[in-house]
């Protein structure tokens, strides 16, 4: 208490009189970091206090800042003195706060953080730039660049600070002047370390740009920081502008390697919150290629995005569906993101102009892949192929031949292939669902005896079964109720007990 | 009748063989019917609305139709003499008034001396013949008139009684039923004395069944019969026993037996198949395969028949024999020294138990002779007793001894544990088979609920000793036969809490899921529990509410779980075996057992290997935890012998040698060499099998490296392989299922049964029901309301006809008045003329 009192009283000297500036150092003395964070706590809202103050009276020297010792020197006059020493005695408080932005209390750095916005704030109201002529954009670029820096440590992860930070990203101009300095700060930080990834670094600046919330439509351009007359007229206060920003952000970030999970985290928002807000979303082309190129998880991520792209900005991929085939391994059904991937493929396949042999080798490779997948995936699996057969009735002789030779020693199917037109799909019969019927959950057997029926018109609705679950399922069954159990009839002699028991061969009770 | 008052209902079509009723209606007539009747009730009732006194008319006779008017007067003048008869006039006291003692008009007293009891016979007593007199001094003349007169009973009713004729009256009663009276008892008499006669000459007849009193005496007469004859007789009198079943020979004893083994199985596979799922909801009553009629089963009648064992009737009850049993104590013990006599030499249990489950035995026996414990084999020697003859052996007796006899069913798990905690396993079952004796459902209405809890804690306490650092598996051996038995009592109950724990347990796997994003297998208990419901359920049904939510915990865990050690490597392959042993009837294909096979092979092999097959999850072709099953040594690989992995290995590995631990490595390769024979033996009959087996062989033929294993180790190998290559290759094209053809349109006549023209006719009885009464009330209502309007306007008219009435009488009433008034002014006029001209 004693402390605050004697920082309360040192800020009152301060700005009471000029003569007792030189006490502005006893203020400043404990943003070096070396104290208690309580003590710094205090100092750092001293300090916010007595700039904010100095900076609303205009006390701080306005334009390029000269020298210190120059200044000394100079015909400045002593009121201008005055104001070149304060102006840099408020530099290097910025310079602490930068520096406390990386301290291990939270406490602090949020407070560091929340002061150096009330000064940027300040600053934009009363501009520490000379005004040369109407229209000269007073937001102070620099400062938020300490910020920015601040926020985008290269070997800590400050996801809470940069939640913190996201009501100012609310601020239009904010917005804008922060997406330049992530782009100027990547470019900097990343061309150091030479192609080689910073996972913390990218992860920083990934959870700082992902939650950007780009306006739809200029008409909501309205919150400002900086409330300027001429805002018509700005560059600012224009979305094509703050588009380009953006998409130049982005191409940066996206220009350098990135780790795995984060490479996985980016394709998952790509569609979502990246692409609409581009101005020339087809730059985004070569980023995509590239992860569909990849394979695996990544592969089957990159789908969303190409297919915005082919969809809507005319993108043409050649063999993409052949890309497709191939990234059909047994690994899909166990994935995370299966039922966007199956979303998609549903869409991809759902043009009747597909050539039958096509859909054919599709068909027949899901239900070979079926032959390893988890009960919650067959389930979701043979619907869907289903419905592909009611949408290419071409390839309905897989299920129905009656003509075909009585007895194959093979099957025609070669899974190896990758050229779906060479896989032989077409000759082959749907073995794999004929055992499927032998699956021993009930559902998936029952799903699987339809198609011995000839189908019905209607397609199936598999969208509520793409996101279905194993627990989901399990819950199902034990939430049957049974009209009455049957039990086991053979007497129990024992735990392996039965008669040829597989237990009793490989396993001990000791 | 007049043709003009006729109305005929002209028919628009004529239906032959319709009978109408109204085809010609009467309107005058039922018009003038219908105001007759109005006028009898309605204009009544109108006529009385605002009087409170009734009229009622008393007149004997008055609306009998029946009469004649003159036998009406006739009759009336009786009624008036009649009631003239009595009193005439109230204040003439010595007329009439009459004395009486003890209710007995004096008067007559005085006339008749004495009163005539007509039950008794008056024959002896003088007082008839007095009265006789009394009579005849009357003159018997009057009485003969009187007997032969015989006049209407009115006239006699007319003419008041003299008393003398009354007297004659009463005497000529009396007379006549004492004679009838004689009569009556004469024939009777004779009748017996016929009947009597009759009897003894049919008794000549039948005389060999004679009553019993005689037969002793004839006894006693006749020279003693065979004996035999005698005990024949008396076992026919004997109190007879129902029957029970008759003791069966044993072919029929094993013929019964596969015959109801046959139809469980044949029900067994209709629920595998699934087929009739919705159709055969009511399912036979399900009994034990070894049910021993001992008052188990639930709904079963209690009584106690006569029953035959060994040849003899046995009669006692549970109770009796338990207190036999404590007396037989000493005779026991006797058997017991025999009992250890024969252990030494092997005993003829072991070979029986050799029968049971041999392959546990064998297993066992190895061990127990290395361990040299008699004790141990003691105990094996009882269970079997217990088992098979269910006669508790003199061990199990001493044992018993020590226990109480009743149990309650604890309340709580903690009560249930304190009572088994401390005892040993022979112990614990017979407090388990004694808790159930004593709370049997029979005996009392809470036994039920209370039985059905005890299935719940022996499961915790299962699911306890199987967690346990040292589990408990022996314990746990023995602990599933009573399960069993109550499992077999109440499936309801046990399957619902098995469900329970199920639930919990793919519950925690979820929520660790959702926390860690992977999960870990979970302890012995739950696959012991898994275990458990394979030997309680059937596990080939197409759907069982237990089995099948057990198939799907299973499959999380083979997909779920990841594999970090060698312990998760052992429960994933035990969920294998169990898959294995779930589907082994049924056949059914479970691809996350192949999976996980696939994946253990793949831990085992060196890595960086080229490869031709996918691993899923939860293994990965490149990482971390390969090599888990990979064993380098040579020694080790040299002294490998296949050994029976020990469960509790899952709780305790870390303190296993290097050796031993690379033992089990090779073990556990072995076991999933056998896993993936007897997967290619189940699914051989697949139509995809070399796809589904496809990884596998790539895996067993490319990359296994089987010239370093051991010799024992190729063998496994080798058979695995064959099982897997000697399948032939074989394929036929699908075909669909004929779709049902549409029929084409017909063109004969669809017959509908017509119920009531012009209704609606495709609908059930009951709403035809509905229908018709709806019709019919609506015809009731109509016809009321148009009553009620007829009724309306004749009332109305009827006012009018009386303010018509009024009004004319008010009229003619004024005319009349204004009549005499103009008289009088004529008169006056006339006067005052007269006076002018006067």
């Amino acid at each position: 208490m004693a402390r605050e009192a004697a920082l309360a009283a040192c800020l009152e000297a301060v700005l009471g009189s000029r003569s007792s500036a030189n006490r502005v150092f006893e203020l400043l003395e404990p943003l070096a970091g070396q104290e208690e964070p309580e003590d710094i706590v205090s100092a750092t809202r001293t300090c916010s206090r007595l700039f904010g103050a100095l900076l609303e009276r205009r006390e701080l020297f306005v334009g390029p800042l000269p020298d210190q010792d120059a200044s000394l020197a100079e015909s400045y006059s002593a009121e201008d003195k005055y104001r070149i020493w304060m102006r840099h005695r408020y530099r290097d408080c910025v310079g602490c706060l930068g520096e406390l932005m990386r301290h291990e209390a939270f406490q602090v750095k949020e407070l560091a953080l929340c002061t150096l916005m009330k000064f940027v704030e300040l600053e934009a109201q009363y501009p520490l730039i000379k005004i040369e002529w109407k229209g000269t954009l007073t937001f102070p670029c620099d400062l938020l660049k300490v910020v920015v820096d601040g926020l985008l440590p290269t070997e800590e992860d400050t996801s809470l600070l940069i939640s913190r930070f996201q009501e100012y990203m609310e601020y239009n101009d904010v917005r804008y002047f922060v997406m330049k300095a992530v782009t100027a700060s990547i470019g900097q930080v990343m061309q150091k370390t030479k192609e080689r990834p910073l996972p913390f670094y990218q992860q920083n600046v990934f959870s700082l740009i992902s939650p950007i919330n780009m306006p739809n439509k200029e008409s909501e351009m309205v919150k400002f920081m900086v409330k300027q007359d001429n805002r018509e007229e700005l560059k600012l206060s224009r979305l094509q502008a703050h588009k380009q920003v953006f998409e130049k952000m982005w191409l940066t970030f996206l220009k350098h390697k990135l780790p795995t999970g984060l490479y996985k985290k980016v394709l998952v928002i790509l569609h979502d919150s990246v692409l609409p807000y581009m101005n020339e979303p087809t730059l985004m082309m070569d980023f995509l290629t590239v992860a569909y190129g990849i394979g695996g998880a990544i592969s089957l991520l990159a789908l969303n995005g190409l297919f915005i792209l082919i969809h809507q900005h005319n993108l043409e991929y050649p063999d993409f569906y052949k890309k497709l085939y191939s990234l059909l391994d047994p690994s899909i059904y166990h994935v995370k993101y299966r039922a966007r991937f199956f979303h998609l493929t549903d869409l991809f396949l759902s043009s009747s102009h597909l050539p039958a042999y096509l859909v054919a080798a599709f068909i027949k490779r899901l239900s070979r892949l079926a032959l390893t997948a988890p009960p919650e995936a067959l389930l979701m699996i043979i619907p869907f192929i289903c419905n592909l057969f009611r949408r290419h009735p071409a390839c309905r002789l897989l299920v129905h031949r009656p003509g075909g030779p009585a007895d194959m020693s093979e099957d025609p199917y070669v899974m190896e292939e990758e050229e779906p037109s060479k896989s032989k799909a077409l000759e082959s019969s749907l073995w794999e669902i004929q055992s499927l019927q032998n699956h021993y959950h009930p559902d998936v057997a029952r799903a699987a005896a339809v198609l011995n029926q000839s189908l019905s018109e209607m397609e199936d609705d598999i969208s509520g079964l793409l996101e279905l679950s194993a627990y989901e399922l399990f819950d199902r069954e034990v939430k049957k109720k049974a009209v009455d159990v049957p039990l086991e009839f053979e007497q129990v002699r024992g735990l392996f007990g039965k008669k040829n028991d597989i237990f009793a061969e490989h396993f001990s009770l000791d | 009748s007049n043709p003009f008052e006729v109305k005929v209902n002209r028919q628009k079509f004529d239906i032959l063989g319709r009978k109408t009723k109204n085809d010609v209606g009467l309107p005058g007539v039922s018009r003038s019917k219908a105001i007759k009747k109005r006028n009898q009730t309605l204009l009544r009732e109108y006529k009385e609305r605002e009087k409170t006194n009734v009229f009622k008319d008393k007149r004997f006779g008055e609306y009998n139709t029946k009469i004649t008017p003159e036998e009406k007067m006739i009759r009336r003048f009786a009624l008036e003499r009649q009631q003239n008869y009595g009193k005439k006039n109230i204040y003439n006291l010595n007329e009439d008034e009459e004395l009486t003692h003890y209710g007995q008009s004096l008067a007559e007293i005085e006339k008749l001396n004495d009163i005539v009891d007509s039950d008794s016979d008056t024959e002896e007593r003088g007082t008839l013949s007095a009265e006789l007199t009394a009579a005849h001094f009357g003159g018997g003349g009057g009485l003969l008139r009187k007997k032969a007169s015989s006049e209407p009973q009115v006239e006699e009713e007319e003419k008041p009684k003299s008393r003398k004729e009354l007297i004659e009256e009463m005497i000529a009663k009396s007379k006549q039923e004492k004679q009838e009276r004689q009569t009556r008892r004469e024939s009777a008499l004779e009748l017996t004395e016929k009947l009597d006669k009759d009897w003894k000459e049919i008794q000549t007849l039948i005389a060999h069944k004679t009553p019993k009193s005689e037969r002793k005496d004839k006894e006693v007469e006749k020279p003693k019969p065979d004996e035999y004859d005698m005990i024949v007789r008396e076992l026919g009198f004997e109190m007879k026993a129902k029957p029970s079943e008759r003791l069966k020979t044993e072919e029929e004893l094993a013929k019964e037996e596969q015959a109801r083994l046959q139809k469980l199985e044949a029900d067994r596979l209709r629920r595998m198949r699934g087929i009739d799922e919705e159709e055969n909801k009511k399912r036979p009553s399900h009994m034990s395969a070894d049910d021993l009629a001992d008052g188990f089963i639930l709904d079963k009648d209690d009584r106690r028949l006569l029953s035959y064992k060994d040849g003899k009737i046995n009669i006692e009850n549970e109770e009796e024999k338990e207190e036999e049993e404590e007396e037989e104590e000493g005779e026991e013990e006797d058997n017991e020294n025999e009992e250890e006599s024969q252990e030494e030499s092997a005993s003829e249990n072991e070979d029986d138990a050799a029968d049971n489950h041999s392959d546990l035995e064998s297993d066992l026996e190895s061990e127990e002779e290395a361990a040299g414990n008699k004790e141990e084999k003691k105990h094996k020697a009882n269970e079997n007793k217990s088992q098979n003859m269910e006669k508790l052996d003199p061990k199990r007796e001493a044992a018993k001894s020590e226990l109480p006899y009743t149990f309650a069913v604890p309340e709580s798990y903690e009560t249930f544990k304190s009572l088994l905690s401390g005892r040993t396993v022979e112990q614990q079952l017979i407090i388990l088979e004694r808790i159930q004796k004593c709370n049997h459902p029979s005996l009392a209405v809470g036994n039920k609920a209370k039985l059905e809890k005890l299935f719940g804690f022996l499961l915790e306490y299962i699911g306890e000793l199987a967690s346990l650092d040292l589990p408990e598996l022996r314990t746990i051996d023995k602990l599933v036969l009573p399960l069993y038995n109550l499992c077999q009592m109440f499936p309801e109950a046990a399957s619902d809490s098995i469900k329970f724990i199920l639930r919990d347990a793919a519950h925690d796997l979820e929520a660790l899921i959702e926390v860690k994003g992977r999960a870990t297998f979970p302890g012995l208990d739950m696959l012991i529990y898994l275990k458990i419901v394979s030997l309680l359920f059937p596990t080939s049904d197409f759907w069982h509410p237990v089995v099948t939510p057990a198939f799907m915990y299973m499959s999380q865990l083979l997909t779920k779980c990841r594999i970090t050690t060698l312990q998760d490597v052992i429960k994933g392959l035990f969920i294998c075996c169990l898959f294995l042993e779930y589907v082994s009837l049924s056949r059914r294909f479970v691809p996350e057992l192949i999976n996980f096979l696939l994946g253990v092979l793949h831990i085992s092999l060196p890595k960086n290997q080229a490869q031709g097959y996918t691993v899923v999850h939860p293994f990965t072709p490149v990482g971390k935890n390969l090599e888990l099953l990979l064993v380098r040594d040579k020694e080790d690989l040299k002294s490998w012998e296949k050994q029976n992995v020990p469960l509790s290995i899952v709780t305790r590995l870390k303190e296993t040698s290097r050796t031993e631990i690379n033992h089990i490595r090779l073990s556990c390769l072995a076991l999933c060499f056998d896993l993936i024979k007897k997967c290619a033996a189940l699914y051989e009959s697949l139509p995809s099998f070399h796809e589904i087996m496809h990884p596998v062989r790539i895996l067993l033929t490319q990359h296994v490296p089987v010239h370093e294993y051991p010799e024992k180790m190729q063998e496994w190998y080798h058979s695995a392989l064959k099982e897997l290559e000697n399948k032939v290759k074989h394929y036929t094209p699908l075909i669909c299922e004929k779709k049902k053809p549409v029929p084409l349109k017909q063109y004969t006549p669809k017959i509908v049964k017509v119920l009531e023209f012009g209704r609606k006719q495709a609908s059930s009885k009951k709403e035809q029901e509905r229908k018709q009464l709806i019709q019919r009330h609506k015809r009731e209502l109509k016809g009321a309301i148009r009553e009620i309007r007829k009724d309306n306007q004749y009332l109305a008219r009827m006012q009018l006809s009386e303010i018509m009435e009024r009004d004319s009488a008010r009229k003619r009433k004024v005319k009349e008045l204004l009549g005499s008034l103009a008289t009088q002014e004529g008169e006056w006029k006339a006067m005052k003329r007269k006076k002018w001209k006067n």
